[in-house]
């Protein structure tokens, strides 16, 4: 199996550049988790005018709502949730200056367009993998919508978080590709079997 | 004589099981990864795969829900004919044992309490059950933590009667290469067939709950859910829709009669952390 790339957030737009779809990364730094209603909030607040409650510029969003912290632990199991719910979303939150995002499962063909045009990547954690990544989570606090409680934005501190590039700023991903490429090796092997 | 069961003991006993059922996946399902494990034909399939294994041993080493979703709280019961139960109803009883065990378990509260007006309802109420009268006095509760990922992508069909086992097949394939990674695969993938399309519906969630991999009794359903296991597992969709052989674990299909114009088909799909356990009071 390749290497591992370790990267950094908030991730300047000449490292966005750099990774490439199907490359395994660990990252490290903030990231910021953001659910639908979170979402719809922020952006009904930027269209009033008001401040974004943080900085969007370079950042990283984790699509997840995390289990209650148990005591002694900065945050509860948080594993990715489904991506293509913010789909609506995201082409938005990129033009807003967003760098990467964390979720799971495939994006539309919008969103894959607007992270080539604003030098973005998603990269796909393993949905499931709850506890897996909490231990990578070295601290959590709301910092806004504290009434949507799981749902809340948090800010997290995280440590060699594992993931996925599935779509890179090139527009290249591996959703589709990977799943040609599977297709392709189970009909030899059956041709050959 | 009619056996009485108090509501109170039903309460605990739930709550007991929504937390051991979030926090330790069934032997029957971790079986059944690791020998997909075994089988996968990707590298990013097996990473995750292990990382899958990895996650289930932590979650019952630390007593953590292995999945943040830890879903709706779905139940099929059969409740006995000689079985009364004291002191509140069997649906109040087992809500109060889904508030306490997902609130003492520090399981995620992920049930809204209206679809538009959206306000959680803060303690993972209502749960939904299914309610059967059998023979006996006893009182056999089955769980199912249903998360969203995986729920949001089911499926039903009300298709013609000619469509047979092959319009079946075809539209379990359509419904599982639609969903690729988002309900969280490799899937157990639950089936009802027949009645009217809520039963169907029901059906399809109640096969979840049979041990994973082990075939219908009726032979005919058997071999279409091995054919159709087979074709799910040609589709390339993989662990996580990102690449693979292992799409899916098993195929259980439940049937039931149907009206002489239809065929009606519900596709439920589990994620690989299909948590389930059984009670029997």
């Amino acid at each position: 199996m390749a290497e591992i790339r370790d990267i950094t957030t908030p991730l300047s737009d000449a490292a966005a550049r750099e990774l490439r779809a199907g490359e395994r990364v660990r990252i490290s730094g903030t990231i910021y988790t953001m659910r639908d209603a979170a979402h719809a909030r922020l952006i009904e607040m930027l269209d009033a005018g008001k401040p974004a409650p943080f900085d969007l510029r370079g950042a990283a969003i984790y699509y997840a709502g995390a289990a209650p912290a148990p005591p002694g632990r900065p945050i509860g199991p948080v594993g990715p949730t489904t991506s293509v719910r913010m789909d609506k979303f995201t082409p938005r939150m990129l033009s807003e200056g967003v760098k990467l995002i964390i979720g799971k499962g495939p994006r539309g063909p919008e969103v894959i367009e607007a992270l080539g045009r604003s030098g973005a990547v998603y990269c796909a954690a393993t949905g499931g993998a709850a506890v897996l990544i909490a231990q990578c989570v070295r601290s959590a606090e709301v910092i806004a919508f504290p009434d949507l409680l799981s749902e809340a934005i948090r800010r997290l501190e995280v440590v060699n978080f594992p993931a996925i590039i599935a779509v890179d700023a090139a527009g290249n991903e591996v959703f589709e590709s990977g799943r040609q490429a599977a297709r392709e090796l189970i009909a030899r092997r059956a041709n050959s079997a | 004589m009619p056996r009485i069961i108090q509501s109170d003991e039903i309460a605990n006993r739930v709550s007991r099981m929504c937390r051991d059922a979030c926090c330790r996946l069934p032997a029957d399902l971790l079986d059944a990864i690791r020998a997909a494990r075994q089988s996968e034909i990707t590298d990013t399939g097996r990473d995750i795969l292990d990382q899958i294994l990895e996650n289930a041993r932590l979650a019952a080493e630390t007593d953590a829900p292995s999945c943040q979703d830890t879903g709706m709280a779905c139940f099929f019961i059969e409740m006995g004919s000689e079985a009364i139960i004291a002191g509140a109803t069997l649906g109040d009883a087992i809500n109060e044992g889904v508030r306490r065990g997902y609130t003492e378990g520090f399981l995620r509260k992920s049930i809204v309490r209206h679809p538009f007006q959206r306000e959680n309802t803060g303690d993972n109420t209502p749960a939904f059950i299914h309610l059967e009268q059998v023979e006996g006095d006893c009182l056999k509760i089955s769980f199912l933590a249903k998360g969203g990922g995986s729920e949001n992508m089911g499926a039903f069909r009300t298709m013609v009667a000619s469509a047979g086992p092959n319009g079946v097949r075809d539209f379990v394939v359509e419904t599982v290469e639609r969903a690729g990674g988002s309900p969280c695969p490799p899937l157990v993938i639950g089936i009802g067939l027949g009645g009217p399309m809520e039963y169907a519906c029901m059906l399809a969630k109640k096969a979840l709950l049979r041990d994973v991999g082990r075939p219908n009794a009726d032979p005919m359903l058997a071999e279409l859910e091995e054919e159709i296991l087979d074709a799910v597992n040609r589709t390339g969709v993989g662990p996580l829709g990102l690449g693979g052989a292992a799409t899916a674990l098993a195929v259980h299909v439940e049937a039931t009669g149907c009206h002489i114009t239809a065929l009606p088909v519900a596709v439920n799909l589990g994620c690989h952390a299909l948590r389930k356990a059984t009670i029997i009071l």
